[in-house]
Parts: C-alpha cells; sequence; structure tokens
C-alpha cells in the first residue's frame, strides 16, 4: 500500500473560453514514510494538485487513492483530516488573526474530537519548538518563521500520516527557513511522517524529499530520484533548464 | 557625479516604549549600476527604499543630511514636485502585488492606466504598449491576462505585472523590492534578464533589494548588507562569498545546497554586538 497514490488526475477552473486545465493527466505515487516533492514554475498546477486532494479544488476528475481509499467527489470525511494535513505557503495569512495561538490550537483539536485539549495544546507547542509563553500570543505578536510553527502545530493537531507542504519557508528568511526545515525532518523522524511538498526551490526540495516530479504546464514531465538532482541527470529538455536556471540563482 | 547620493539616513517610528529606529545612518551612492540591499525581514532595507522616494507614512519620520537624486536634494522638494519624481525619475517595484494592485479594476485597464498617464496617445496604443510589456515580461497568453482581475492571478504573475507596469514610464532609477522572490527560478531568470537589459541599455540605477544571497551575488554589481538598521558590510557582489561579516557567513551557511547534502541545516546564532557601531558607508 502506498500513501498517496494519483492516477490520471485533471483539475480544471473556469469555463468556456476561460477555462484553464491547471493539472492534466498527473500520475506519481508516494510510499508510507516518503518524502516526495513537487517543483515547477508558478502555474504549473503544483499547489492545484494539493488542493484537489484536500478538497479545496473541487473540479477534478481521475483517481486518488489515499492509503488504500479512494477518494470521490468535493467533500472530504472526518477520517480523511485525521489522515491528510495541510501547511500553506503564508503564515501571515493562514492564521485567524484575532484568535490566540492557544484558541487556534484548541479548536483544531476540539474538531478532531479530543477531550484532554489542554495536555495536547502545550504538548503540541512543545513539538514544534514553541514554549508555553507563546500560547496566549496573538498572530501578529509573533514572528513569521513562529507563525509557521503554529501552522505546523495546527496540522500536527490531528496527528496525521501525511503532510501537504505548499511552500512552507518560500515567505520566510533563509534564516529562519534553515530552522524551520530542520523542525520539519526532525518532526519526519519523531511522528513517522509522510510528506508531500511543493516549492519552486530546487535545493530545498533536494534537501527535504527523496523523490520529486518536476511539472509544466499542469503536466508531470519526469519524476526522478533526488541523487539525479544532485548529480544533474535530469532526463527531460524542461526539467534539465530548470536545474541549469537555479544553478546560477 | 553620482546618480543617487543617500548621506546619513535615518528612518524613525515613535512607539510607546519610545523611538524606534528603522534605519539608523546609512549612506550609499549609486551609479548607473545594479546595487543589491540584501538582509533579513526587519533589518530595514525595505525602509531604505521607501525613504528615498519619501514614502514613509507618519508618524514615521525620515530624516538626512541628504539625498541627492542628480544633485538635486529630495528633501527639500515640495509634495507635487516629489509626485512628478515617484514614476517618471524614479520607480518602486513593491514586495506585494496582492496589495499593489487594484483589485476591482482589470490588468489591462491598470497597465493602460499607467501608460496614459504618462504618454499622450490613444487607447489602442496603450492597448498594443500593454500587450507588448506582458510579453516582455513573458507572460504567456497577454490577451486573457488584459481581461482578468488581480485575483485570477498567480503571485508570480501578478509581479510580472507590475514590473511591466513600473517600466512604461521609462524611470532614470528603478527600486525592485524583493522584485522576484514569489517567483520560480526559471521566470526570476527571464525578470532579471529585463532588468539588466534595462541598465545596460537605458543606463538605469538600479537597487535590488533582497534577502536571497545567492541571487543578488550573481546579479548584482555590488551589495550592502544590512542587519539592525545598518549597513554591516559593502563588498563586490563576486566576492559575497568570502565575506568576513559573521553575519553575512551566517546567512550562506543556513542555506540549503544541492551539491551538500547534510541532515539538519545549521542555524544563525546572533549575536548582539552586530546591531552596535557605526554604519558602514557604501560608496
Amino acid at each position: 500500500m502506498t500513501a498517496l497514490t494519483i492516477k490520471d488526475l485533471n483539475v480544471w477552473f473556469g469555463t468556456d473560453r476561460d477555462r484553464v486545465d491547471a493539472v492534466k493527466s498527473a500520475n506519481f505515487d508516494v510510499g508510507i514514510g516518503e518524502s516526495f516533492g513537487l517543483v515547477g514554475e508558478s502555474g504549473s498546477g503544483k499547489s492545484t494538485i494539493l488542493r484537489a486532494i484536500t478538497g479545496l479544488a473541487p473540479t477534478w476528475s481521475g483517481e486518488i487513492t489515499v492509503e488504500g481509499k479512494q477518494i470521490t467527489g468535493a467533500t472530504r470525511d472526518r477520517a480523511f483530516y485525521k489522515t491528510v494535513q495541510m501547511v500553506f505557503q503564508d503564515p501571515y495569512a493562514s492564521l485567524h488573526p484575532r484568535h490566540t495561538v492557544d484558541q487556534v490550537l484548541s479548536e483544531t483539536l476540539h474538531l478532531h474530537g479530543f477531550k484532554d485539549i489542554n495536555a495536547r495544546v502545550v504538548r503540541l507547542l512543545d513539538d514544534v519548538g514553541l514554549g508555553g509563553k507563546f500560547r496566549f500570543r496573538y498572530p501578529h505578536q509573533i514572528s513569521g518563521g513562529q507563525r509557521q510553527r503554529v501552522a505546523v502545530a495546527r496540522a500536527l493537531a490531528g496527528e496525521p500520516d501525511i503532510l501537504l507542504l505548499d511552500e512552507p519557508t518560500s515567505a520566510l528568511d533563509v534564516s529562519v527557513q534553515a530552522e524551520i526545515l530542520n523542525l520539519l525532518t526532525d518532526l519526519r523522524d519523531e511522528h513517522k511522517l509522510t510528506y508531500l511538498m511543493v516549492s519552486h526551490d530546487l535545493p530545498v526540495i533536494g534537501h527535504m524529499c527523496d523523490r520529486l516530479a518536476v511539472m509544466k504546464d499542469g503536466e508531470i514531465v519526469e519524476v526522478m530520484e533526488t541523487d539525479d538532482l544532485r548529480h544533474g541527470t535530469a532526463k527531460h529538455d524542461y526539467s534539465r533548464s530548470l536545474l541549469a536556471a537555479s544553478a546560477v540563482a | 557625479m553620482s546618480l543617487l547620493e543617500v548621506e546619513n539616513l535615518w528612518v524613525r517610528f515613535p512607539t510607546r516604549q519610545g523611538i524606534f529606529d528603522a534605519v539608523r545612518g546609512v549612506s550609499f551612492t549609486l551609479e548607473r549600476e545594479r546595487l543589491g540591499i540584501v538582509g533579513e525581514s526587519g533589518s530595514g532595507k525595505s525602509m531604505t527604499g521607501r525613504a528615498i522616494l519619501r514614502l514613509i507614512r507618519k508618524p514615521g519620520i525620515v530624516e538626512a543630511d541628504a539625498i541627492r537624486l542628480e544633485g538635486r536634494n529630495l528633501l527639500d522638494l515640495t509634495e507635487p514636485e516629489m509626485r512628478k519624481v515617484r514614476g517618471q525619475k524614479i520607480s518602486m517595484v513593491m514586495q506585494d502585488p496582492k496589495f499593489s494592485l487594484n483589485p476591482v479594476m482589470t490588468i489591462g485597464d491598470q497597465i493602460m492606466e499607467a501608460y496614459l498617464l504618462h504618454n499622450n496617445t490613444s487607447k489602442a496604443q496603450a492597448r498594443a504598449k500593454a500587450i507588448a510589456m506582458l510579453e516582455a515580461v513573458s507572460i504567456r497568453d497577454p490577451e486573457r491576462v488584459m481581461r482578468a482581475y488581480p485575483h485570477e492571478m498567480s503571485g508570480g504573475m501578478g509581479q510580472r505585472i507590475m514590473i511591466a507596469m513600473m517600466l512604461i514610464p521609462d524611470p532614470q532609477i528603478l527600486i525592485a523590492d524583493e522584485p522576484t522572490s514569489a517567483l520560480d527560478v526559471s521566470v526570476q531568470r527571464q525578470v532579471l534578464d529585463i532588468m539588466d537589459g534595462l541598465v545596460k541599455e537605458r543606463g538605469m540605477g538600479l537597487i535590488f533589494i533582497s534577502h536571497d544571497l545567492n541571487l543578488v551575488s550573481e546579479f548584482c554589481d555590488r551589495v550592502l548588507i544590512m542587519y539592525a538598521g545598518r549597513i554591516v558590510e559593502v563588498c563586490d557582489a563576486d566576492k559575497l562569498h568570502q565575506a568576513k561579516h559573521p553575519y553575512t557567513q551566517g546567512l550562506l551557511n543556513s542555506l540549503p545546497r544541492l551539491d551538500q547534502p547534510k541532515k539538519h541545516l545549521e542555524v544563525l546564532k546572533r549575536d548582539d554586538a552586530w546591531a552596535d557601531g557605526e554604519s558602514v558607508g557604501g560608496s
């Protein structure tokens, strides 16, 4: 069994002349405990795949299988959200500005149906390296890196097996990015998580992932091992040009 | 004479806890070159860019011995005179296209507005120019983008639209505040090439504000490194990797690298002493 299997996935938005085919027959699978990367330029459909999995992009066709269970339609049941969680790109936009860290985490835990909320909030904050002193702060009172830690804690609240990471560090400074990437590495070891990570930053994907898929114009042009990325032995022309661009920039 | 001279620039914000100095005594000059300013968020690099255009809002205070554009002190100009400088002489590409584009106007109308404001031409010509500009920043389907609203664009598309709009009046200095941080590597290259061409062909000065050290070292001629509101180091961009200051080295070491895989990345350890002391002059 794989953690996640995507087969012939199509996602589109709009109708008629404004119709955009964001993802065109995408195929890949992510093994249990694996860290899989999706790279490509903006508009290539990499985030859209994550959104289709979580039910945020309702117009899709094809097969999505999560831990052996096939997913249908636009809505997901509770069990799904206990298995799959997502961390968004911008920690400034993904936290409610008028809810304290405590409220954010308590509400999430409540929705997941836990009873020992107090103890769990403390444990979650510990897990992501934020002490108790951050518990009653509002998002504007903490830094971008700390906010992203809260977002990761919120994703971990339901004790998921799979984390979908949508550019988790691209809004952060390089020094803070290093801290968050280290945190994600540690959490994956500790909780035996499976990662599906989207990024346009090849070195970040190279650092975090075992395998990756290269996307262009909604299509997956190549699935390769990170070692191929390191040695620059991409097969497809587009992946090669992407590698070349990132080597100099 | 330099294109732009900044002498002893301070930006202050009065707060309940006393005055907060966002920029502390920064001096530098800009020739017809690509000058990079790097630093983390909160280091004052964006504030420096905004202060040059006098875009710091009250209660913020801008103080400087002089900010001279071709010998003319911008601090002495009246607000109407300053409005002529903005856009025409010095243009700025802001960080986030989400907040710089008008959400209730189509992209096409916004670009055409920028063009019609600075040129006395027909709407048809403005439309042709707008499409040409969108193509120049490599937008694939300009006709569709012209009809679209900003919320229908991805971050990268939005930023390219912003750059297209800023280049239309043909300014002497372009201040680009993180213009490519929302873009991916392949598009980043194209956008940088466009800006590079402008510096070379039109003799434009470029102030390139970024947190991406590799990008700056590759793209710019000179780099100012800012920390806590002051310049801690000035160096030639191609020698950035031999930088002396521990802060610069720390930033460089915290980047993941394809050729050196490791389980954990190095984390920057800060030293309070970096924030003290005089600012290094960047001329």
